[in-house]
């Protein structure tokens, strides 16, 4: 009875351990392994630090670093537009349901749906351009897909679109669960509009800011390749103008079948997205601090 | 200074305005004609045309990209949800060594790259002959997807109060039990959010569809799209009508069931 009663959790947590020690746990291992070998098939050869050597020293990889960096400067933008939405939905003006319903609209639609619409908009005789010309704003009417200096920005400018929807969303449901007398009682003692969101809403959104910005660094480093895959025709196109760190590991491991070289990056990504998932933990204790 | 609430409303409107651009240009090109849309990038369609969607839904195989995405999402949700669920059982009700140290690991797992898993498991399948299966691809989604509904339902069993396990405990009501019984019909709304979350995130996704998925007839929506557009790359209205056949099931379920979406992303968005 009591030997039963001791084993009874781990039977209950033995098909999610089996799980994740296969997809998490082999993987991790492997890519290890990996990255010390050259890789050709299924196995091959220790060679120390080779595959690392090679990768820091082919320009490609860091222009894909710089890349996943410049995607970065995304992220203040992001900020500023979730909070502006969400404190003005936040008002509960009248049909903010509606207006809510269609702000999250951009983060249901699929990244690589909305990649190929955008990309369409933004051709250099695309609608966008045609728009840009009947505003008399010709200057602006730029080779948004083509051209290698605009490129990425326009791939920027998608995932701005469609992130921001993610920090209305996670923002809202921060204000939703706040306590309203204190709000109230900063409307009655006269504070205007700028002064209610700047000292009242944002400091007590700080937990949350924090764990979005966290979240979106994570998404620029390591979770963009939908969008660059579609926009830049599969190959981070125009040239090399929008490839990133993981089309990078794509490309190692099924065009140039190079398992070994495409560890050696995901390792370092791993090591990175480490730091990360701790700098998350951290936030994350905030949040729930700042709510409790 | 405050703002007034016409102002306030107006930044709102642009601001879907914006959201919805894309998606109505989408529509408004899909029914233009070839030659409409050569001289006509952005107004209306000279005559409304419906050629593009019948040439996409029997002329394409979209239907058969959709059908294999939903075995896939079908599959790795009901995989990831009962695996978690069990876990998520134990690890809020039960008292066991390592509980603690296991869903602070599998928490971690949350924010785990992708990208960074498919080297070794990619090798591996080939070595298998796994590429192209869909149970092969099933396992690696419901992994994925697996460290997130561990924790919302962890989170979620704990604020069930207690007296409820330990009166069904008393009257020796095995644990199994109790999870059907008491558990499960609790804990509807938590699942609707998992649904939701998990099976957007297996819809949506690429990387793993281009990479593990890659025979014909084994095609994801999203992988198809891509192989899609660069056919069509110059008949822009029969893409656009493409887009709009393969984002309907999503907005459809997104309009018909608000609630539980707007539930579900407002939990999941921590994903």
């Amino acid at each position: 009875m009591t030997l039963s009663r001791k084993f009874t959790p781990y039977l209950y947590l033995a098909p999610m351990l089996a799980l994740l020690t296969f997809v998490f746990g082999f993987s991790f291992v492997r890519v290890f392994e990996f990255s010390f070998k050259m890789v050709r098939g299924i196995d091959g050869p220790w060679i120390g630090l080779r595959n690392y050597k090679l990768v820091l020293s082919q320009p490609l990889f860091w222009e894909s670093v710089t890349h996943n960096l410049i995607l970065l400067l995304a992220i203040p933008a992001m900020v500023g537009i979730a909070l502006l939405l969400s404190i003005l939905l936040y008002d509960r003006l009248r049909g903010w349901k509606v207006y809510r319903t269609i702000l999250f609209f951009p983060y249901i639609l699929a990244v690589p749906i909305i990649a190929v619409v955008m990309k369409q908009m933004f051709q250099f005789s695309g609608p966008v351009n045609q728009v840009l010309r009947w505003l008399s704003l010709d200057f602006m009417a730029l080779d948004w897909i083509g051209s290698t200096d605009v490129a990425l920005w326009t791939v920027m400018l998608l995932i701005i679109w469609r992130e921001s929807a993610l920090g209305v969303i996670l923002f809202l449901s921060r204000l939703l669960s706040l306590d309203e007398s204190l709000i109230e009682a900063a409307r009655l003692d006269g504070a205007n509009w700028w002064q209610r969101a700047w000292y009242i809403l944002i400091p007590q959104m700080r937990g949350v800011i924090e764990f979005y910005v966290v979240i979106s660094v994570i998404t620029m480093l390591s979770a963009v390749f939908a969008y660059v895959y579609m926009m830049g025709g599969g190959r981070g196109g125009p040239g090399t103008s929008t490839m990133v760190t993981e089309l990078y590991i794509y490309n190692a491991l099924t065009r140039t079948s190079l398992p070994g070289v495409a560890s050696a990056v995901a390792v370092m990504l791993f090591v990175v997205s480490l730091a990360l998932i701790y700098l998350l933990f951290v936030v994350r204790r905030r949040a729930d601090e700042d709510e409790a | 200074m405050t703002l007034a609430n016409p102002f306030k409303q107006a930044v709102l409107i642009l601001a879907c305005i914006v959201a919805m651009l894309p998606s109505v240009f989408m529509v408004l090109t899909a029914l233009k004609s070839q030659e409409d849309y050569t001289f006509d990038k952005v107004g209306l369609p000279d005559v409304f045309v419906g050629t593009h969607f019948r040439a996409v839904l029997f002329e394409s195989p979209f239907f058969l990209w959709m059908l294999n995405s939903a075995i896939l999402a079908v599959g790795a949700v009901l995989l990831g949800t009962v695996v978690s669920c069990c876990a998520a059982y134990a690890i809020a009700r039960m008292q066991f060594r390592g509980r603690d140290t296991i869903f602070a690991i599998s928490t971690a797992l949350m924010a785990v790259p992708p990208v960074v898993l498919i080297v070794p498991l990619f090798v591996l399948y080939s070595q298998l002959g796994l590429i192209s299966s869909f149970s092969g691809a099933i396992v690696i989604y419901a992994g994925l997807i697996t460290p997130f509904s561990v924790y919302l339902l962890t989170t979620f069993f704990r604020t069930l109060p207690q007296e409820l396990f330990d009166a069904a405990l008393i009257d020796g009501v095995k644990h199994h039990q109790i999870l059907r019984h008491v558990v499960l019909p609790l804990a509807v709304p938590a699942f609707v959010t998992l649904l939701v979350v998990n099976a957007l995130f297996v819809w949506n996704d690429l990387l793993i569809a281009v990479m593990f998925l890659q025979e014909d007839g084994k095609r994801t929506l999203m992988a198809g799209i891509s192989v899609f557009q660069g056919r069509y790359n110059n008949q822009i209205p029969l893409s656009m009508a493409g887009m709009v056949v393969a984002s309907a099931p999503m907005v459809i379920l997104y309009i018909s069931f608000q609630r539980y979406f707007i539930r579900g992303l407002m939990a999941g968005a921590i994903k």
